[in-house]
């Protein structure tokens, strides 16, 4: 049987993989799926918490966090849609109108 | 022979991970992505909670996936031709960083790891969709009732941002 710390660790690893996808691609929507794997990699440590003290709550949890995260990404596409109508792109870089 | 399959699914979702960061083209990273989802499904099976298992197949790889999917192709996006091309100071920045995030994250693991619970011999009930349901319309009723309005908030609201302006015909 595989241990807890397997799975912590996989989770651990999804979650800085989504890290430096965030901080080196320039693109929003890459951006934004990398945002969404690291939401599942959280997800994942919660279940295997969960899993292992046979506890029902922290699958309730990621249930939540599911609905939560579509209601994330619904906005967030339409803030991305709303950018390129505005400038035509969807470069972090070229998105510069609050920048200091 | 449940060590093999987490191996299994272990590899493949952190190499389709790897390849949708390092990939060029946005359709490709969005199905890596989709590839990724599914192997954390079976890394959920295997920990027994199968109704969330069904439901991120479900909600991340079928409804939110074609609708990054749908933007994607409705932005027409062109491919990052510079990704990787030179090196820059920002990408060094950027592994080193992780690397500290990473190795925190392990370290602390490591220090805690036979402090951590052992397989609870009562999952093999706990995670059905019996088990999630009866707790779900019950003690968590309340919160389940204001994530209906959350999405019909976000809906709305992206419905708000999303829509091109409507002119008047007297105006033009």
């Amino acid at each position: 049987m595989v241990g807890i710390d397997w799975f912590l660790g996989l989770s651990a690893i999804l979650f800085t993989v989504g890290l430096v996808g965030v901080l080196i691609r320039r693109n929003a929507i890459v951006i934004f799926m990398c945002v969404e794997l690291m939401l599942n990699a959280v997800n994942l440590s919660l279940i295997s918490f969960a899993s292992h003290h046979g506890n029902i709550d922290g699958q309730i949890l990621v249930f939540f966090a599911l609905a939560v995260a579509a209601a994330e990404a619904v906005v967030g596409l339409a803030i991305i849609i709303a950018i390129f109508r505005n400038n035509l792109s969807v470069d972090v870089t070229k998105i510069n109108l609050l920048r200091w | 022979m449940t060590v093999y399959f987490f191996i299994m699914l272990a590899v493949l979702a952190v190499g389709s991970a790897l390849a949708m960061i390092i990939n060029k083209n946005v359709v490709n990273s969005a199905l890596f992505l989709v590839l990724n989802m599914v192997s954390l499904a079976g890394i959920f099976l295997l920990l027994n909670a199968q109704f969330l298992a069904i439901i991120q197949i479900l909600v991340y790889a079928g409804a939110i996936m074609v609708l990054f999917l749908f933007v994607i192709m409705l932005l027409n996006v062109q491919d990052e031709e510079k990704l990787f091309d030179k090196f820059r100071f920002k990408y060094l920045l950027a592994f080193v960083l992780a690397i500290g995030v990473a190795g925190q994250i392990i370290y602390s693991l490591a220090g805690v790891t036979e402090m951590l619970p052992a397989i609870s011999e009562n999952m093999a009930t706990v995670g059905t969709v019996e088990a999630v349901g009866d707790v779900l319309f019950t003690d968590y009723l309340l919160p389940f009732e204001l994530t209906a309005i959350l999405l019909t908030a976000a809906v709305v609201g992206a419905l708000m941002i999303a829509q091109h302006k409507i002119k008047r015909t007297e105006e033009i």
